[in-house]
């Protein structure tokens, strides 16, 4: 079932967590909602679930209204950022839960709970640990809990919190890998809210990013990371040089260094910003023009690249990382090198100061 | 993970003397604190009996099934039966209200909860005189429509209640704080209802506490003196709990039947301890493994 948000807003006191936000999961897409903390997704999130009700906007689900509908009437599963499982209850009887408070006239039978709850629990692995309490479950197991019991009830939507946040490293990947096959398996639409950029590119069909309550970028894993919209998502998504110059007619211009920029067409100079991730720099020993002469201060092997720390007259400290190959014979401190950008991408000012600092 | 039983600290003689404090200073403590004990509350709590059975066995049933007596204890089990369910029912809404929800006077209504520990109880008792008794501000009306509340049983009981209010939802307001509420948000999002919610997540995660509170606000419920005195009338037979039945004994020079009365409320109150140790016990054999998740739901 597909989810729509329409131009939701909701404030807290004077603190604007959710900002005029629009955006569309289609139905059996595995979503996630990305940003820092406190960037309102998890109001977000919450607001799709009915936990919390916007001050504007409206929530579709399946096409049908339901900014309205209270969190029970809307069929959603949510998972709890800290699971939130019922203490005092089983593993089996969390499971059971949402089967178990239904109206008489549809709560299936004694024997269907019981067999249902058996099956969830099959599917999350966990179906030996049935008579645990939470308290006897490690994190992994607590977040599989957690998982069935929402599934328990046939949401046609999952809404999961932070859902790895309180997991260790290793967990943390097992468990993504396994979510990810999951979701192939039963096709359930599913948003997932996250700070981990790493996280929803290896999880996720699609990304919303947001920032202050607003969306930054809304796209494909692949085109947030090559095409940052902003200057914010480019830097959340990745490490990157940022170069300060002018542009006019078209051309933006960073020392020798020129590249089109389109948005600004007018003759008149614009001050602008330059971005360049740590892999889209060639490092020769020749001015082949378009770049610029910069020390090596340090080179540190790290597995397949090496990390250069150069420092350039103009532009202060750049951080390159070049495979390790070419880099080795070549480059060590105190070597003089030509450094070119491949690719920059240009913000104009205004828009970086507006959104991120330095 | 569920590895067991969490390391318990060893006990004084299992540790090395090295570990210990000087087995003097250890013993004048212990001392000092069973002569204290026993000065003030055993040996008393002994008199209690021994003057009770002074006159032997058959006067002691006499004093104690006397019809005074009986009423006495009637009136005493109806207004705690009347008092403590209320103040439940009370003490489980303060606690929602003030654990789950943000709201104007939050800070307010949790010190007024308190303003029963804080006034005399004397103090509690003259107000509701004020109040109801025919010089009160609605007492004339009262009369009217021929409600007696001042020295009679309903007196007793809003006293009583009075004075025992701030127990169940003292108690319970720290439990609900601690437990948050994203058990109940989860119990929601399932599809359960409020009352559903209520019984089957709220509540069994917060029963030993509200036992606990239930049996503090029984005893002093049970054991109140000064508020009821001034609002009883001391009409014996009628309007006489067992506190002041037994001031009433004593100042007949009845010393006798006094402690005989007042060794009921003794047993009363030994009965309400025994209770309170045994839920503190399932308290303290629940808590571990509950702080223990607590602790490992912290984010990493």
């Amino acid at each position: 079932m597909s989810i729509e948000v329409r131009d939701v807003s909701k404030a807290f006191g004077a603190f604007k967590a959710v900002d005029h936000v629009t955006f569309t999961v289609a139905s059996g897409e595995l979503f996630a909602l990305l940003g820092p903390s406190g960037c309102g997704k998890t109001t977000l999130l919450r607001i799709v679930a009915g936990l919390e009700t916007a001050d504007s906007g409206s929530v579709l689900l399946g096409g049908a209204d339901a900014t309205d509908q209270n969190a029970r009437e809307r069929g959603v599963g949510f998972v709890f950022q800290h699971y939130a499982l019922f203490r005092h209850m089983t593993v089996f009887e969390n499971v059971a839960f949402g089967l178990r408070v239904r109206p008489r006239e549809n709560r299936p039978s004694q024997t269907v709970i019981a067999k249902r709850v058996r099956d969830l629990l099959g599917l999350v692995q966990l179906d030996y640990l049935s008579d645990r309490y939470p308290s006897q479950l490690s994190g992994g197991q607590r977040q599989r809990v957690a998982l069935a019991r929402a599934l328990a009830v046939e949401p046609k939507v999952l809404l999961l919190d932070e859902p790895f946040g309180a997991l260790d490293a290793n967990v943390r990947r097992d468990l993504r890998k396994w979510l990810r096959r999951l979701h192939e398996e039963i096709k359930l639409t599913s948003v997932f809210v996250t700070h981990d950029q790493e996280e929803a590119f290896d999880l996720a069909d699609r990304v919303v990013i947001m920032n202050h309550g607003r969306v930054e970028q809304d796209g494909h894993p692949d085109v947030v990371q090559d095409q940052p919209a902003t200057p914010f998502v480019m830097n959340f998504v990745g490490t990157a040089h940022r170069f300060r110059g002018v542009a006019s007619n078209g051309q933006a211009r960073f020392g020798d260094v020129s590249v089109p920029a389109p948005a600004s067409s007018e003759p008149s100079e614009r001050p602008v910003s330059g971005y360049t991730r740590p892999y889209e720099f060639e490092v020769g020993t020749t001015e082949t023009g378009g770049g610029f002469w910069a020390l090596v201060d340090q080179a540190v092997p790290a597995g397949a690249l090496t990390r250069l720390t150069l420092t350039a007259e103009r532009f202060g400290t750049v951080n390159v990382e070049l495979p390790r190959a070419d880099a080795e014979p070549v480059y060590a401190a105190g070597a003089l090198v030509y450094v070119t950008p491949k690719r920059v991408r240009v913000f104009l000012e205004e828009e970086s100061l507006d959104r991120h600092s330095p | 993970m569920g590895a067991g039983a969490p390391a318990r600290p060893l006990r004084t003689h299992q540790r090395p003397a090295h570990l210990n404090e000087p087995r003097l200073v250890r013993w004048v403590l212990l001392a000092i604190a069973f002569a204290f004990l026993g000065l003030f509350l055993a040996v008393p709590l002994a008199a209690v009996f021994l003057e009770a059975f002074a006159k032997g066995w058959t006067a002691y049933v006499e004093a104690v099934r006397e019809p005074d007596a009986i009423s006495a204890l009637v009136l005493t089990l109806t207004a705690a039966a009347i008092a403590v369910p209320l103040n439940l029912v009370f003490g489980v809404a303060a606690g929602w209200a003030i654990a789950k929800f943000d709201f104007r006077g939050k800070n307010f209504l949790l010190t007024l909860i308190d303003l029963p520990f804080a006034v005399s109880p004397v103090i509690s008792g003259m107000v509701f005189v004020l109040l109801f008794g025919r010089q009160g501000w609605v007492g004339p009306w009262l009369i009217d429509h021929d409600w007696k509340v001042v020295f009679a049983v309903p007196g007793i009981v809003l006293a009583t209640i009075f004075v025992s209010f701030p127990f169940v939802a003292r108690e319970i307001i720290p439990v609900m704080q601690a437990m948050g509420n994203e058990e109940e948000e989860a119990a929601r999002v399932l599809g359960a209802s409020g009352l559903q919610t209520f019984f089957r997540v709220t509540l069994p995660n917060i029963k030993w506490g509200l036992l606990y509170g239930v049996i503090l606000c029984n005893a002093r419920a049970m054991g109140e003196f000064g508020a009821v005195s001034v609002v009883s009338g001391h009409i014996r037979g009628m309007t006489n709990t067992l506190p002041l039945h037994v001031e009433i004994l004593y100042n007949e020079y009845n010393f006798q039947a006094a402690f005989a009365v007042a060794s009921l409320l003794a047993c009363l109150a030994l009965v309400t301890l025994l209770l309170k140790t045994i839920v503190e016990r399932r308290v303290h054999a629940a808590s571990p493994a509950a702080l223990e998740a607590v602790g490992r739901e912290e984010p990493a």
